[in-house]
């Protein structure tokens, strides 16, 4: 087992973490264990546990969460929110804990080349030609891209676009 | 009734046999889709990254649709469930509703938050019903086994579908699927998670989790395993093959999506209803139905 230095420890963690919208709930956990009982991950990777999760956030464990390559593994199942008693909603506190490695610490290179994709097609998938030859053939009106709304809405400081290391790809 | 129909980004490229058999399974069954050209992302891709992001990226086709006056219908999961929670906090939080409206305000857009989100099960099991769809069949599926899969965003978070569907005891696509005249199956994994929402992250869990569903639906005897969702779709036609060599496992686990088993059984033929996309064929289910 690693030892924790107190000294390395952010007391400041659990409330900022709690500010984030969906991260309001964490402090009201009391390591009930219901989250990671609830968990389809952690049976396949022990260090995506829920329960573990939450209390290194309230311990201030800030860059062994943020910048560490598991809190990228939930599934977004929602099974742990579903369980919890105290209404921790803890997939959204996840959604909270990600949103601040983001700005943060590391983001996983794929969240932002989908990112760049949706502001220049305004959707996942390019749409050209091709793929609306494809609908013609099965009936289906064509896709038109409008991309033109997306700049305005997703301004570039709103992330950090840094690759940074611990992130998995 | 009339909805306008939500593509999102994955089904109008990648799974046309879905769109198509959905719309002319609503066609059948008395449903009028519109569609609206300017809908794009439904925001759920960039929840990890900003949630805020989600929140005016789902907003913008939730203030298109207010503007239209029709609620929404989505075929994805995920499209459904992102829309639908933020159309759950514009109504539910007048600060979140104004700060989305502050950056809707930059592309000329405004929402109150009337607008509705159903998935297709939903708007099916709301607007005609099992009875309705009972009386619309001409082909019955006699002697059809299906294994339903709901997928996690279709019953959870479960404060979104009060009234719909339980988590934990689910059983609208399965009377779904029996009103269609075929049997539904029964397995111990029916709740289980895809993995979609990892593959991008960790595809060696992903594969992990969707082969347990997988080996269940193979042995029980099942025709073909019923989705309603493309992400899910993704880990169990998809990576079928390649979880098949990676473990060893005799998968044989023809996948459809709910709409085509339902068009067959309302007398439309496999290729009306775009069976030859689906890349795991469900060739004993259709000689049975087509001979």
């Amino acid at each position: 087992m690693t030892r924790i230095n107190l000294n390395d420890l952010d007391p400041e963690f659990k409330h900022k973490i709690a500010e984030q919208p969906g991260g309001e709930g964490l402090k009201a956990c009391f390591a009930c264990k219901a989250c990671t009982a609830a968990c389809p991950i952690q049976p396949l990777d022990k260090r995506y546990d829920p329960r573990k999760i939450i209390r290194m956030a309230l311990l201030g464990m800030k860059k062994q969460v943020l910048e560490s390559d598991f809190i990228w593994l939930c599934s977004s199942c929602y099974g742990c929110q579903e369980v919890c008693p105290q209404n921790v909603r803890f997939t959204e506190v996840m959604y909270a804990i990600k949103n601040l490695a983001a700005r943060e610490a590391c983001i996983p290179p794929g969240l932002t080349v989908q990112r760049s994709l949706l502001k220049r097609h305004g959707r996942l998938y390019e749409v050209g030609d091709f793929e609306n030859d494809k609908r013609l053939k099965f009936g289906l009106p064509p896709i038109v891209e409008h991309p033109e709304d997306f700049e305005a809405l997703l301004p570039d400081q709103s992330v950090n676009n840094t690759p940074n290391h611990g992130a998995t790809t | 009734m009339e909805a306008l129909l939500y593509l999102g980004c994955t089904v109008p490229v990648r799974n046309l046999n879905y769109e198509v058999s959905a719309r002319l399974t609503a066609k059948a069954l008395g449903i009028t889709f519109r569609d609206l050209e300017e809908f794009g992302c439904c925001g759920f891709p960039l929840k990890s990254l900003n949630v805020e992001d989600t929140l005016v990226t789902a907003a913008r086709n939730l203030a298109l649709a207010e503007r239209e006056g029709l609620d929404i219908c989505a075929l994805c999961n995920a499209c459904a469930g992102t829309l639908n929670e933020v159309a759950h906090q514009v109504r539910t939080n007048p600060e979140t509703r104004e700060k989305i409206n502050q950056r809707l305000r930059l592309i000329g857009l405004h929402l109150e938050g009337n607008v509705r989100v159903r998935n297709f099960m939903r708007l099916l099991w709301e607007e005609v019903g099992v009875e309705g769809i009972r009386k619309a069949i001409v082909r019955p599926l006699e002697g059809i086994m299906l294994a339903p899969h709901y997928g996690c965003h279709y019953l959870k978070p479960s404060e979104l579908n009060v009234g719909f569907d339980s988590p934990e005891t689910p059983r609208t696509l399965s009377e779904m699927i029996s009103a269609t005249g075929a049997t539904v199956v029964n397995y111990p994994s029916l709740l289980d998670c895809c993995g979609g929402g990892l593959l991008g992250f960790s595809e060696e869990i992903a594969n992990a989790m969707a082969a347990r569903k997988l080996e269940d639906v193979s042995q029980s005897g099942a025709h073909a395993l019923v989705l309603v969702c493309p992400f899910c779709n993704v880990m169990y036609e998809g990576q079928q093959k390649k979880i098949a060599k990676s473990t060893g496992l005799d998968l044989k686990a023809p996948v459809v999506y709910y709409p085509q088993v339902l068009g067959l059984a309302l007398g439309m033929t496999s290729e009306q209803l775009g069976f030859k996309l689906n890349r795991i064929k469900s060739a004993t289910l259709l000689k049975i139905v087509e001979g």
